[in-house]
């Protein structure tokens, strides 16, 4: 009973932080575009425009809701759902902390900063779940009955589907060389050895890549493309119906800069020092220097839209299907063959 | 031209080494232009905004603004009612209805009864103030232009004087001459709702 509740309150912790952070991410998005235009971004409400977040979210609830008649309605209101349910699951699989025994105690038994702790194929889940979100936005292009939202959701289809294969590949090296597929082990081989970037250069890049692909945003924005396709899925989508694929576009980048964090950049593990095992004091400062990371690897996901321009389709298809899937299989060859030769 | 003229220059793209075909160089390249723009602008001495209420657009000396009927040494309007303006206008929007000057005006035969310019029909070209003999029309900085509806935006010939008293200080006339300090009765031209003889009479007396 006891260990229901708790999950109840990490899973409310951890929902409402994510959302939280991502209204605060609208403004720091805000704020970098504005900044790297050398304008001064918004401003006006509350100190330095902190309010602002607040009177979005408002603005959104208010605008009127206009649901063309043309649409396949079931999957047009089910479209924005799928989008955010599926950026949010990711998240039962994702340590924000310090997971194993000798975590510390609160009630009975150490605290776990995890929601689903010693998942085995907690790498595996992510990259299943995290394929379903191309179905929101396939599906609201489908549902939309409008040619440029259709076209928006092809690409879309297209390109996850392209990335999921160099992705899953990436990662394959990090995975053999931490023999394990849960993120906690992984964070734990790379606290003990080193960190994954340095160890894995070429994943590293190759992850990160698709990690952008697949969060849908720039250079990668093909399904959008506001220029010529009139904002692509989500055209016919208003109020707060478009505020949930905003949300999942935002939750998505959390996920996968947790993930890169995770899987390349050490976790929790700060750089340089090392931090002992158990106790609270230990607990928070693993908690904070992971969180710090991440919050470092969404701005940089932030910097990168506005330095590169989008990617042209094809260009797109080439680079997943002639570049990043080649080096990836040698990557993974590579490093299966080093382990080979050094566990002799 | 035939493909094998030996006056064509044939170019070839430069040859791309390994590390540029994977345009990383680049991308840093990139990254290190955007990321000086955003600490710049962060630390507050990179924007080029200006927050508009609070600090406000000084446009440049020759810019084209709002119209202004200058007045001469006397506080008479200058106009003298000649319709080159209203000629050169390509809008036509400036209408001059004149009429025969005092007996004690000496200097001109004709003044203008009403002056009334569309400042939305005006493209503020400034013609009108190039096509002027007497330079008593003139485009002054004033930008922040705005109304309710379009018949206030059409400016009779008190309101055109009273945007001169109002930006006299500012900008003096291109003529160089000064006008006679702000009295009780020029500060009355601002708020008198009349049209123009009324102005002219309380001069005459």
């Amino acid at each position: 009973m006891l260990e229901i509740i708790g999950l109840i309150i990490k899973i409310s912790i951890v929902v409402g932080v994510t959302q939280g952070a991502v209204a605060y991410l609208i403004l720091v998005e805000r704020k970098i575009a504005a900044f790297s235009q050398d304008r001064i971004g918004p401003n006006r409400v509350g100190p330095l425009g902190l309010l602002q977040p607040i009177v979005d979210g408002v603005k959104m609830f208010l605008k009127e809701d206009v649901t063309p008649n043309y649409v396949n309605k079931p999957i047009f209101i089910l479209a924005p759902f799928l989008s955010i349910v599926t950026a949010m699951i990711g998240f039962a699989v994702v340590p924000f902390g310090p997971v194993g025994p000798n975590g510390p105690g609160l009630f009975d038994g150490p605290i776990q900063f995890q929601i689903a702790p010693g998942i085995d194929i907690g790498l595996l889940y992510i990259f299943a779940v995290g394929s379903l979100a191309v179905y929101g936005v396939i599906l609201a292009g489908y549902s939309s009955n409008n040619k440029y939202s259709f076209l928006g959701g092809l690409r879309s289809s297209a390109q996850i589907i392209s990335y999921e294969i160099p992705m899953g590949l990436s990662v394959l090296g990090i995975v053999l060389l931490a023999s394990s597929l849960d993120l906690n082990t992984i964070i734990q081989w790379q606290d003990k050895n080193a960190w994954g970037i340095f160890v894995q250069p070429l994943g590293f890049f190759i992850f990160l890549i698709c990690a952008f692909a697949e969060t849908n945003r720039l250079p990668f924005d093909l399904p959008e493309s506001e220029q010529e396709l009139v904002g692509g899925f989500h055209t016919e989508y208003s109020s707060m119906k478009f505020g949930m694929f905003f949300l999942g576009e935002y939750l998505h980048v959390i996920t996968v800069s947790f993930l890169v964090v995770i899987l390349y950049l050490g976790g929790w593990d700060p750089p340089f020092v090392s931090l002992g095992d158990s106790g609270w004091l230990m607990a928070i400062l693993k908690v904070g220097t992971l969180i710090t990371k991440v919050l470092a690897m969404i701005v940089f996901v932030m910097w990168i839209r506005w330095t590169l321009p989008r990617f042209r389709y094809d260009r797109l298809m080439e680079l997943a299907w002639k570049r990043m899937i080649p080096l990836a299989i040698g990557n993974t060859v590579v490093t299966a063959l080093i382990l080979q030769l050094i566990r002799r | 031209m035939r493909s094998d003229d030996p006056a064509l220059k044939k170019m070839t793209p430069p040859k791309l080494t390994l590390l540029e075909q994977s345009y990383l160089p680049q991308i840093l390249g990139g990254l290190v232009v955007t990321g000086r723009h955003i600490v710049k602008a962060a630390l507050g001495d990179g924007a080029v905004t200006m927050e508009y209420p609070e600090v406000q657009h000084q446009p440049s000396p020759n810019y084209r603004g709002v119209h202004r009927l200058n007045k001469d040494e006397q506080g008479r309007v200058k106009c003298v009612a000649c319709m080159l303006c209203a000629t050169a206008c390509p809008v036509h929007c400036i209408d001059i209805v004149g009429a025969t000057a005092p007996e004690s005006w000496t200097d001109r035969e004709k003044y203008c009864q009403s002056f009334v310019i569309d400042e939305l029909r005006c493209i503020y070209c400034g013609m009108c103030e190039e096509a002027c003999p007497v330079d008593a029309i003139e485009l002054t900085s004033m930008y922040d232009l705005s109304g309710l509806s379009r018949e206030e935006m059409i400016f009779d010939k008190t309101k055109l004087l009273s945007v001169f008293d109002l930006t006299k200080e500012g900008e003096p006339m291109k003529s160089g001459i000064v006008p006679p300090a702000s009295s009780n009765r020029s500060r009355e031209l601002v708020t008198t709702p009349t049209t123009g003889p009324v102005i002219e009479r309380q001069q005459l007396v």
